[in-house]
């Protein structure tokens, strides 16, 4: 490894003295692999096959957004190569993918890979490389430690905190409630339930009066809800993903279970959750979003969704409209955008890094209004707020200010 | 009975079988093995760290060459058995502070305990029904390792982060290299000792049972002790691999371990050639790069070039790498004589 890094560091160097000679007169531009004149190479991890293939749509708007780019002449001048391999989500293939993109390809640095056990598994070698794994597309806590990881940078809003502003509003408004949690059996719901309880600090043991988990593979969710109804639960929180969200919605409304009922921003859509289950049985539902629903007609003629539409058609018609990834990938490909540009012509890992690490009050097309992108040296967490919301009619109604719930502080 | 009845069938004549097993030629083995001796100086580490991932899986595909292409028992289990492997390594280097290379005997010894004993239903299945109950110990395998009762050594599954090992007494080889002549080292060892196996009074049994169970037993080969035998002795390398996988990645997780890793394993030995040894290696290529392949040709259909180019294997030369292996072969001799 030493010879490795002492190559690479010489290759660097060598690469800046040439920029340099190249071009006296700007001797400002400097480069790491990955970053000439003319491109900015980035590597890319997707699941576009296996088990979790559904998110691979993510990669496949963040490369449509770079054509778009492209074609509107680039960052800087320089065009964006997104390099995006499939990984299957299983984590001895992103590292054989991760060491391609760095060894092999040789990007500047690697955006967006998708997965917590796959991040997991590159952190550590992307870390050590010193190679920015910039934005990761996982909602797990951990992302947020730039002390230890140095290179990782997390994006969205992560589970524990949007738990932990649950327990917050819960503390406030209904001191006395008896919580009922049904949560998904694995590092998402985990992580989700851990929020909660932290929020209802030394308290909340006593007010949570029923924990029930299910597994993924289980067909229906039925009978824990009939149990959170038995233990006499008047506030409900449902930790799951959206085919078993629809799922509680609907027995709720069948056995008249009227808590209420908290639902993850995972399924707080309308196309995929709400629609399904029913408007009525869903009236009240509380939840929290940071992206606008595509499919909530008070965006109708919003500037951003009108901009979010015109690269759709234009860029990206086969991209399912009302698929919340798809939303997802373009927002996080506008904020990586932005990192690039603020670069200019320092394409160095470690001004990549300083950049991302530097973004103040960001305001994105796809994000609710009053949510910024903010971060530090200190704060890798770039979403960190969000906004609570109703289910009212046929959309989602926003309530109350913009809350911020970083975990970690 | 049917399907093992086809392997026997696709297999040559009993009296071919020493000649079989015996593998390559030695010259063909001798240029095989400067290949992988010298070939890694050359590359990147990249490249390295590929290679390091063929020899693995090619142990992998090996194993269950052995107990198919062997004993004619079937399974789609062998990722349970790697993942074992894995795990033994990686929670013995990470909570107990071994040393990597003592951390693979064990992993090889757990795993053949545990094949051992999963052996046991294997004398009362045979066939596809074999098939469908390692299959089942395939799927439940992830899930059991997400299990609460384990998280504290397992990760439940955020998994477990592995170290690299350095290379010993100061050599000056980067990490990736080491690693890769470490793996190359233990597999020619159990290639070898494989090829003696096969070659010996238990490797007779296992191919006396693959063919005829019954006339095996007439003959006074105990069925029972070598059905579990070839079992154990296959999950046992398998376990091998899975701990030399878990160090080369550096990293351990359930989603590493799904029924898909097991087809993969399954694919590889019918396509290097089942019953065929050094065919491992090519089988192991396979599963590695062709999947790269098809992405590179196209993103969105990656699984459908897959499929193809798997059609065309199995559609052009049946019997694998093998199949390729003799008409070369052939094609050798006629060079010479003309």
């Amino acid at each position: 490894m030493p010879a490795t890094t002492k190559k690479l560091a010489i290759a660097s160097t060598a690469l800046a003295m040439l920029a340099a000679t190249n071009s006296g007169a700007f001797a400002q531009k400097k480069y790491d692999p990955g970053a000439t004149d003319t491109e900015i190479k980035i590597g890319n991890i997707m699941p576009y096959s296996g088990p979790a293939s559904a998110y691979g749509v993510i990669g496949k708007t963040e490369e449509a957004y770079f054509k778009k780019i492209n074609a509107e002449g680039g960052i800087n001048g320089r065009k964006i190569n997104f390099i995006s391999y499939d990984d299957g989500y299983s984590p001895p293939k992103t590292v054989e993918q991760a060491r391609k993109l760095v060894e092999s390809d040789e990007v500047l640095f690697v955006f967006n890979p998708l997965g917590t056990p796959p991040n997991s598994a590159i952190q550590k070698y992307l870390n050590s490389k010193k190679v920015p794994q910039l934005f990761v597309a996982t909602g797990a806590t951990k992302w947020n430690d730039p002390k230890n990881f140095p290179w990782t940078m997390g994006w969205q809003p992560n589970y524990q905190s949007e738990t932990q502003i649950y327990a917050k509003y819960i503390l406030k408004e209904m001191p006395n409630a008896k919580i009922g949690v049904l949560y998904q059996n694995d590092d998402y719901g985990k992580d989700y339930l851990k929020g909660l309880k932290d929020g209802l600090g030394a308290k909340g043991a006593s007010m949570i009066v029923l924990e029930e988990s299910y597994e993924v593979s289980q067909p229906t969710i039925d009978s824990h809800i009939v149990k959170l109804k038995s233990a006499g639960a008047d506030v409900f929180i449902n930790i799951t993903t959206p085919k078993f969200a629809a799922q509680a919605i609907k027995k709720n409304a069948e056995i008249g279970w009227k808590p209420v009922h908290f639902l993850n921003n995972v399924s707080a859509s309308i196309g995929a959750v709400m629609k399904p289950a029913g408007f009525d049985a869903g009236q009240g539902i509380i939840s929290s979003q940071y992206l606008k629903d595509t499919s909530d007609p008070q965006w109708k003629d919003d500037a951003g969704m009108k901009a979010f539409d015109e690269f759709l058609t234009k860029y990206f018609p086969e991209g399912n409209r009302i698929d919340g990834s798809v939303m997802f990938g373009y927002t996080v490909a506008q904020g990586l955008v932005h990192v690039l540009k603020q670069c200019g012509d320092n394409l160095t890992r470690e001004n990549v890094m300083k950049q991302a690490a530097s973004i103040k009050d960001l305001e994105l097309g796809g994000l609710l209004p009053g949510i910024k992108v903010n971060t530090s040296a200190t704060d890798f967490a770039p979403i960190s707020q969000v906004q609570l919301i109703r289910f009212k009619g046929e959309t989602w109604e926003r309530f109350g200010e913009v809350l911020s719930g970083d975990a970690t502080n | 009975m049917s399907a093992v009845d086809k392997v026997a069938s696709e297999a040559p004549p009993v009296e071919a079988v020493p000649k079989r097993s015996m593998t390559l030629g030695t010259g063909a083995s001798l240029l095989m093995l400067a290949l992988l001796i010298i070939g890694p100086m050359f590359v990147k580490n990249f490249i390295v760290f590929q290679l390091t991932m063929l020899l693995i899986y090619a142990l992998a595909v090996l194993a269950l060459n052995i107990l198919t292409g062997g004993s004619g028992q079937f399974s789609l289990g062998q990722s349970a058995f790697y993942a074992v492997g894995a795990y033994t390594s990686a929670i013995l280097m990470e909570h107990f502070g071994v040393n990597y290379a003592l951390t693979l005997p064990v992993a090889g010894l757990i795993c053949f305990g545990f094949g051992f004993l999963f052996g046991q239903p294997a004398l009362r299945l045979s066939g596809i029904y074999l098939a469908l109950a390692t299959f089942a110990l395939a799927v439940a395998m992830p899930q059991l390792l997400k299990l609460g009762v384990f998280e504290h050594w397992t990760g439940g599954v955020q998994g477990l982060v592995v170290t690299k090992p350095d290379a010993p007494f100061g050599l000056p080889i980067s990490q990736d290299r080491w690693l890769y002549y470490f793996t190359l080292t233990i597999a020619i060892g159990i290639y070898i000792a494989s090829v003696n196996l096969l070659k010996s009074r238990s490797g007779r049994a296992f191919m006396a049972i693959r063919d005829n169970e019954i006339a095996a037993s007439a003959m006074g080969v105990d069925v029972a002790l070598y059905k579990t035998l070839a079992f154990g002795v296959s999950a046992g390398i398998t376990g091998v691999a899975g701990g030399l996988g878990a160090i080369a990645v550096q990293f351990v997780a359930p989603d590493g371990y799904t029924i898909t890793l097991a087809i993969s394993l399954f694919l590889g030995m019918v396509v290097g050639g089942v019953g065929w040894l050094p065919g491992s290696i090519v089988g192991s290529a396979f599963i590695i790069f062709v999947p790269n392949i098809a992405e590179g040709i196209s993103k969105g259909l990656s699984g459908a070039v897959f499929g193809v180019l798997l059609f065309l294997v199995i559609f052009l030369v049946p019997h694998g790498a093998r199949q390729v292996a003799i008409v070369a072969q052939q094609m050798l001799g006629k060079l010479t004589k003309g």
